[in-house]
């Protein structure tokens, strides 16, 4: 009865240890089957998910425009302090009236967690995330960044 | 149970104390444990902690209930969006925002993928840290599907922070549902080969049957969740005992095993993702139309008061205990997170075996370090 028992339990041991190497044995031999990414050298082909969180950038037009009113509810938003709005006083041409605008956008890359609640809180559309990922650099100023392009000014209709 | 074994009764001479960690794969983390051995067998373990604390409760205080969310993901990173959903469950209750059908059918399905991937993630660690390396890819590709149907949706792979107070930040890609349909058409097929692979074979069965038993009453007592409880046999599923969101209409099992002892720690989990794929699947396609974030307040105020939520994430029960003076910002945040009760109960578990069965043992229990340590 011993033996028997013992002999049932190797074979069913047996048996387990085969199966297992049945499925190495079967990747082994479909490569076609095996998924490995071989990033960097896919580089020109991959596509990452649009709405990927990668970085925070400001929208411009053809014209060199944005839709940020500096009205810093995404400097309020952000949980690190990653975003800066630095305002000026534009003035009104055709009222001659004084008005609020955006002169400075900063972002601090290195602080930022991607959270997305900037984002989020802002009103009029202005930033929004793009999907870049390479972001390594030798110096950490260099992360921090300025996001509206030099001599951009506000769109029109933008309240 | 082992018996403790004699030399262990007899001598106090010739003990050894050793460290695994706080630097050390088996681990999994920052996790640094003190080892007295007599010999090969374990007299005592003292988990060290604070190797990774990052003061997440304090850090809370100063940020608005909008902000501290995406903190939490950084607690349990591989039920991060479990942890969102949990705070935004507690702020929601202070609040009484009713939130949409929409946004909660879609945080339960999220909250279920999560739980499959922390789950895969983890059974393949588990094998590897009994010595197989395969598994762990055969996990990652699995996981590798959820992980895209997160960055599609969410916009990240891991520290998602989709969800918001009154329901979802955006709404779902269009993709969503081919995509979660494709996932589960191909993990029915893979399911198999985790079985074929690990659960029958011999080698994995004989160093997981018998070790590391815990008895029930030891669970309790140490406050035990998650599937560690439920491989004593006690009931402890939060989405059955106290049901949010919409649980209480779903049709899924409590895995529960009595045996008590790694391998039943183990199919707990493995017999979870398959109840985790019934919930997605009534899930799916009954994805109700309307919007997915209630209207809320520009600035949040919990009125007065202390708040209290429970969720199951993949590990056990995450409470969320918050003290508001009515301000913006909360008085107190506290966290009860399921690793630092699971992880407590080691010394019971281990003491008296072999120090070869520690890493399996201990394996089972999923512990993540920065959700214990916080
Ligand atoms: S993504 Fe989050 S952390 Fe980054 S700038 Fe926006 S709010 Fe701040
Ligand atoms: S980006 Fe949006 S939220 Fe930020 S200052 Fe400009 S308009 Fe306001």
């Amino acid at each position: 009865m011993f033996l028997k028992d013992y002999i049932k339990e190797v074979a069913g041991a047996l048996k387990s240890l085969a199966s297992g190497m049945k499925m190495t044995g079967y990747y082994f031999t479909h490569h076609k089957e095996i998924i490995t990414e071989e990033y960097p050298d896919n580089r020109n082909s991959l596509v990452l998910a649009e709405r990927f969180k990668g970085e925070v950038v400001m929208t411009h037009d053809e014209n060199n425009e944005h839709a940020c009113t500096g009205c810093t509810a995404c400097e309020l938003a952000c949980p690190n302090a990653t975003i800066k709005i630095i305002t000026k006083f534009d003035v009104d041409e055709a009222t001659g009236k004084k008005k609020k605008a955006l002169d400075t956008f900063i972002y601090h890359l290195e602080l930022c967690t991607l959270c997305n609640l900037c984002v989020d809180a802002c009103p009029t559309g202005a930033i929004k995330m793009a999907p870049t990922f390479e972001h390594s650099v030798f110096d950490r100023n260099q992360l921090t960044k300025k996001l509206n392009n030099p001599g951009s000014k506000i769109r029109a209709g933008v309240e | 149970m082992y018996r403790t074994t004699d030399i262990l009764t007899s001598s106090t001479s010739g003990d050894m104390v050793i460290n695994v960690g706080p630097q050390h794969p088996a681990t999994h983390g920052v996790l640094h444990l003190v080892i007295t051995l007599n010999g090969e067998t374990i007299k005592k373990i003292e988990p060290h902690l604070g190797y990774i604390h990052r003061s997440i409760e304090k850090m809370c205080e100063s940020l608005t209930y909008r902000q501290f969310i995406y903190v939490t993901s950084r607690m349990d990173y591989l039920s991060a969006h479990i942890n969102n959903h949990a705070c935004a469950l507690c702020v929601e209750k202070g609040l009484q925002i009713e939130v949409p059908p929409r946004a909660q059918v879609v945080r339960v399905i999220l909250d279920e993928l999560t739980r499959i991937a922390s789950h895969e993630l983890w059974w393949g660690a588990m094998a590897m840290d009994l010595g197989a390396f395969t598994p762990f890819f055969h996990a990652f590709r699995e996981r590798e599907m959820i992980n895209e149907i997160m960055e599609e949706t969410c916009g990240a792979r891991l520290t998602m922070n989709y969800i918001v107070p009154g329901g979802v930040m955006m709404d779902i890609h269009p993709n969503f549902q081919k995509k979660i349909k494709e996932f589960i058409v191909l993990y029915k097929q893979k399911i198999n080969e985790y079985h074929e692979l690990v659960t029958g074979n011999v080698i994995f069965e004989n160093r997981m049957k018998n070790i590391g038993t815990l008895t029930a009453e030891q669970v309790i007592s140490y406050g035990c969740s998650g599937p560690v409880a439920r491989g004593s046999g006690v009931k402890s599923d939060i989405r059955k005992l106290y049901p949010y969101e919409i649980y209480d209409k779903l049709d899924f099992e409590e895995a529960l095993e009595t045996g008590g002892d790694s391998y039943a720690r183990y199919l707990i989990r493995m017999r979870e993702m398959e109840q985790s794929i019934k919930i997605i699947e009534q899930l799916v396609d009954n994805i109700p139309d309307g919007d997915f974030q209630a209207k809320t307040k520009a600035v949040l105020k919990l009125p007065k008061g202390e708040f209290y939520t429970s969720v199951e994430t993949a590990r056990g029960e995450l409470g969320v205990y918050i003290v508001s003076e009515g301000g913006t910002t909360p008085y107190r945040i506290k966290f009860r997170s399921p690793g630092f009760s699971n992880l407590s109960i080691l010394n019971d578990m281990v003491k008296g075996g072999k120090i070869g069965d520690l890493i399996a043992a201990m394996g089972t229990l999923d512990l993540v370090i920065p959700d214990i340590d916080r």
